[in-house]
């Protein structure tokens, strides 16, 4: 393998941070779902990467990577099915319109 | 760090370009999903994103896990988000439409403190890898993994599945009486 | 002991127990309740029979048991029986048997007529507790519950308001003897270490230290008080005011008559001073002198008596006084029979006639001829007639004056031989105003009493006449030689008969009577002129000499004084303190408030101000919007991150 390991960390991280920035700061609220997926997908090569270097034979990582992206997938559903009923029930779906649970 | 690109093949150089080229997309894609101001354009950019993850499984002799990452991530995932867009389309085109809210500047502080100290500390850190001739993990591998080591995680998945699918289902069911003008169906 | 005799501490018991039963079922009883009271007396009489024969025989009776322990050390009390004691015992037991019997007649149809023999027992017990003590503490006792019976009797009928005074200047009077008493008391246990008179005496004769004239004077207030002597006398013609058997029975010839006896029985200590000496001889003297003068003009028949009686007290102390220790107890023997006779008469005569002036009275002799034969008899006692009782007891303490080491007993002699011939002309008086002449009052009609009142007047005499025999050269001073039982730490007394006195004492006697009769009877001299003639001291006399005056200006008023004085210091000065106090309470407990309103309470609020204002902004932090928490989140994490690498520089697992 010769692309080293490190290198493949290092765009992990910058995919997560960018994710994380994300987050934080998109107004839509599908867009934070896509941020959280980025999220993800970054957690997910990251796991790749070290199942390939550390346990290359069992493939570990791999099998926790599969179980992520079911969950990824998973959450994205629900969390999409609630963005609908908020666009139902309020018809807005910025994030910093909603906040029912202010003092 | 450069110590380690002295003996390459040139099949090797093929293959460590495409892998930076495809990073450099990747997080181009990641930017354009946090900034771009049209939703549409976001997810898009997250298919990108998901496409070059798919790639870099490839190149990580997960071949499984890279087939898996299109047909789940960009197949069902980036189009479910494309549905959803769609249908909540009518509140992003009323008024005042930023991309990004008032807690900017914060927050890329924080995560640059954070983005910062990973970069900082990863590129320095030796792991503890290993090299072999055994084979490599494949589907066959991971399959056997998963009905076998890991197969309590596997049957709570299934639950936590059906779980989301009933929730999903409840969440989004038209209520009796409401009557939605446009949009919700 | 044996026999009967170590029965003899219930002589005293036996009328207590009447008390109690009087006291608590007398009203059911009526005047059934006198025969239990009687039958008490009687039987302490007959129990004391043996115990007197017994000491003739040369015995002392004697009981004693430990009262408390002082430290470790115990106190002892008990009593005894020996020859002065006996003979008290006879006194006490005897004449007050017949005065109860006599009592019975002359209280019957009084309201109150139980409660009456329920005080008489109750005196028995507490004068025999007197005579039988054998040590001071326990007289003491005795002492002061005669004092309460004495009270108690003289205010008998107390709806007469004279008679609820008379009852409480007797007690007050008493009370301060007593104060003198208990303090010579103390003052013997703080020297001795002991109460009984044994003991004592051992310690007192062989005394070299400090004079303890202190003590006996002290002592001596008590007789004073009890006895009646000059200053604490005044109480004794008031207590008149009572019924005439209690007049008999406790102003004549017991009650009065303990002092004389205390003084006898701690003579050993009075005979180590002649500072004591001398007090209590001169006072004894002056008090028979006194009170003699006092009788010659009084015009109600027991006041006479009662100034008698005050006048023979005197010369009982002053015999005890300058040193005849047997010659007084002797007198007060016969005394107690004559003037316990002529009480008893004059009760009879009162009974008969109605009224207690001698003015109104005149030729009872035929009315009332029992009456008058006794009360003649009791008068040729009294006066000093040989060979009757008084004059042998008198000339005793005659001749103990003429023969005594006291300084100034010739004076205290010429002084008591001169009050004899008073004495016999006062009673010569009262007996022919009263028995002798025409009636003067015409309005009353006098008759007999009846025999439960003449039968005792009747023995009263007989003893009268003869209780003088035991101790006259006859019989060799037989009765001296029996007392002297009792101060066996003196030497014995030899005594010498002195013909001179005996003769002077005799014309002085007849001297007295005769003129009584030529004033009273022939009418031969005219007393009003007499009484005339003798202008202020007529005055002086007929006054009581203005003790009451003196005393009331003196004593009482500037005590009423002081008195409203306290008063007003304790309702401004006191009641002033303490309302000040309260003011100052009240200032004190509303600044308190203040402080409780605005500091206290302030602080309580402020807690709940900062809770508020800082819970105010600290709400703030829930803005609702998720992208706040997981910034929040994230800002933490970072910090929490480069805090932890920070501080694992050069531990990292993975080399730098």
């Amino acid at each position: 393998m010769i692309i080293p390991l490190n290198h493949i960390l290092v765009l992990a991280a910058l995919l997560f941070c960018i994710g994380l920035y994300g987050a934080l700061t998109r107004r839509n609220a599908v867009g934070i779902l896509m941020s959280i997926e980025l999220m993800l997908t970054a957690a997910n090569i990251n796991l790749v990467a070290f199942s390939r270097f550390v346990t290359p034979n069992t493939g570990a990582g791999q099998v926790f990577a599969i179980f992520v992206m079911t969950l990824a997938a998973a959450a994205v559903a629900v969390g999409l099915a609630i963005v609908i009923c908020i666009y139902r029930n309020h018809r807005t779906i910025s994030a910093d319109k909603i906040h029912l649970m202010k003092w | 760090m450069m110590e380690q690109f002295n003996n390459i093949a040139p099949w090797e150089w093929v293959q460590l370009i495409s892998f930076y080229a495809i990073a450099a997309m990747m997080v181009l894609g990641a930017l354009f999903v946090v900034t771009m101001k049209n939703i549409f354009h976001a997810a898009l950019s997250l298919a990108v994103v998901a496409m070059g993850a798919a790639v870099v499984y490839l190149m990580l002799d997960a071949e499984f896990l890279g087939f898996v990452q299109i047909m789940v991530y960009v197949g069902a995932v980036i189009t479910l988000i494309a549905f959803v867009v769609m249908l909540t389309q009518r509140a992003n085109q009323s008024g005042d439409n930023k991309a990004t809210n008032h807690q900017k500047f914060i927050s890329f502080v924080s995560v640059g403190t954070v983005l910062a100290l990973l970069l900082w500390k990863i590129p320095n850190a030796s792991w503890l890898t290993t090299v072999t001739n055994a084979e490599l993990a494949n589907a066959h591998t991971i399959g056997n993994a998963l009905l076998t080591d890991y197969l309590l995680p596997f049957e709570a998945v299934s639950v936590l599945l059906l779980a989301v699918l009933i929730g999903a289902i409840v969440l989004s069911r038209r209520e009796k009486p409401a009557k939605d003008d446009g949009g919700a169906e | 002991m044996t026999g009967l005799t170590q029965y003899f501490y219930l002589i005293p018991l036996i009328p207590l127990l009447a008390f109690w039963v009087l006291i608590f079922w007398g009203s059911r009883m009526k005047e059934k309740s006198a025969y239990i009271s009687i039958a008490a007396a009687i039987s302490s009489f007959l129990l004391s029979v043996p115990c007197i024969l017994a000491t003739m025989k040369g015995q002392t009776l004697s009981l004693e048991w430990t009262w408390l322990y002082f430290g470790t050390q115990p106190v002892k009390v008990g009593i005894m029986v020996d020859s002065l004691s006996a003979m008290m015992l006879f006194v006490v037991t005897f004449i007050g048997s017949l005065i109860q019997i006599y009592s019975v007649g002359y209280m019957h149809g009084a309201p109150r007529f139980s409660r009456f023999f329920a005080y008489l027992s109750l005196f028995f017990f507490s004068m025999l507790t007197i005579v039988l003590a054998d040590n001071l503490m326990l007289i003491f006792v005795g002492w002061e519950l005669v004092g309460l019976c004495s009270y108690l009797l003289i205010s008998f009928e107390y709806e007469r308001i004279a008679a609820a005074k008379a009852g409480m200047k007797a007690f007050v009077v008493n009370r301060i003897g007593d104060v003198g008493f208990l303090l010579g008391i103390l003052s013997l246990f703080w020297l001795f270490g002991t109460f009984q008179y044994k003991p004592l005496t051992e310690q007192i004769m062989s005394w070299k230290g400090a004079s303890l004239a202190i003590p006996a004077m002290l002592l001596f207030c008590g007789a004073m008080g009890k006895s009646a002597q000059f200053p604490l006398h005044v109480w004794l013609p008031d207590a008149m005011e009572g019924p005439t058997p209690v007049s008999a029975l406790i102003h004549a010839a017991t009650m009065v008559a303990a002092g004389v006896y205390m003084v006898a029985r701690m003579f050993f200590l009075f005979q180590s001073s002649v500072e004591a000496m001398q007090l209590v001889s001169y006072i004894g003297c002056f008090t028979a002198f006194m009170a003699a003068t006092i009788a010659l003009t009084q015009n109600d028949i027991k006041k006479v008596l009662a100034y008698s009686t005050l006048s023979q007290l005197g010369y009982m102390v002053m015999a005890v006084g300058v040193g005849g220790y047997a010659a007084g107890p002797f007198h007060l023997m016969t005394h107690a029979f004559f003037k316990a006779l002529l009480f008893l008469g004059a009760g009879s005569v009162i009974h008969g006639t109605g009224t207690q002036d001698l003015r109104q009275m005149g030729g009872l002799l035929k009315k009332m001829p029992f009456t008058a034969w006794t009360f003649i008899m009791a008068f040729v006692a009294i006066a000093g007639v040989p060979p009757f009782a008084g004059f042998w007891s008198k000339d005793e303490i005659l001749l103990s004056t003429f023969n005594s080491a006291v300084p100034g007993h010739t004076l205290m002699f010429w002084v008591g031989l001169f009050t004899e011939a008073l004495t016999a002309f006062y009673m010569s008086r009262l007996l022919f105003m009263t028995f002798f002449g025409e009636q003067r009052d015409t309005s009353i009609h006098p008759h007999e009493s009846p025999k439960v009142m003449t039968v005792p007047l009747m023995i009263l005499a007989f003893f009268s006449l003869t209780a003088g025999l035991p101790g006259t050269p006859m019989a060799h001073h037989w009765l001296q030689g029996w007392l002297h039982q009792s101060f066996h730490y003196l030497p014995v007394h030899e005594i010498h008969l002195n013909y001179a006195i005996m003769s002077g004492s005799i014309i002085l006697a007849f001297s007295g009577i005769g003129l009584a009769y030529l004033m009273y009877y022939k009418k031969s001299i005219s007393a009003a002129r007499v009484a005339a003639y003798m202008g202020p001291l007529y005055t002086l006399s007929l006054n009581k000499w203005y003790w009451d005056e003196i005393f009331e200006l003196c004593i009482i008023k500037p005590f009423l004084w002081s008195t409203t004085i306290l008063y007003a210091f304790d309702v401004w000065v006191v009641d002033g303190l303490v309302n000040a106090c309260g003011y100052m309470v009240r200032g004190l407990s509303f600044l308190n408030y203040v402080f409780d309103k605005y500091v206290v309470d302030g602080l309580v609020e402020l807690n709940g101000w900062i809770v508020e204002k800082s819970s105010r902004i600290a709400r703030l932090v829930q803005t609702g919007l998720i992208q706040n928490y997981i910034l929040l989140l994230v800002a933490g994490f970072a910090l929490i991150l480069w805090y932890t690498v920070l501080q694992n520089i050069g531990s990292s697992p993975f080399g730098q």
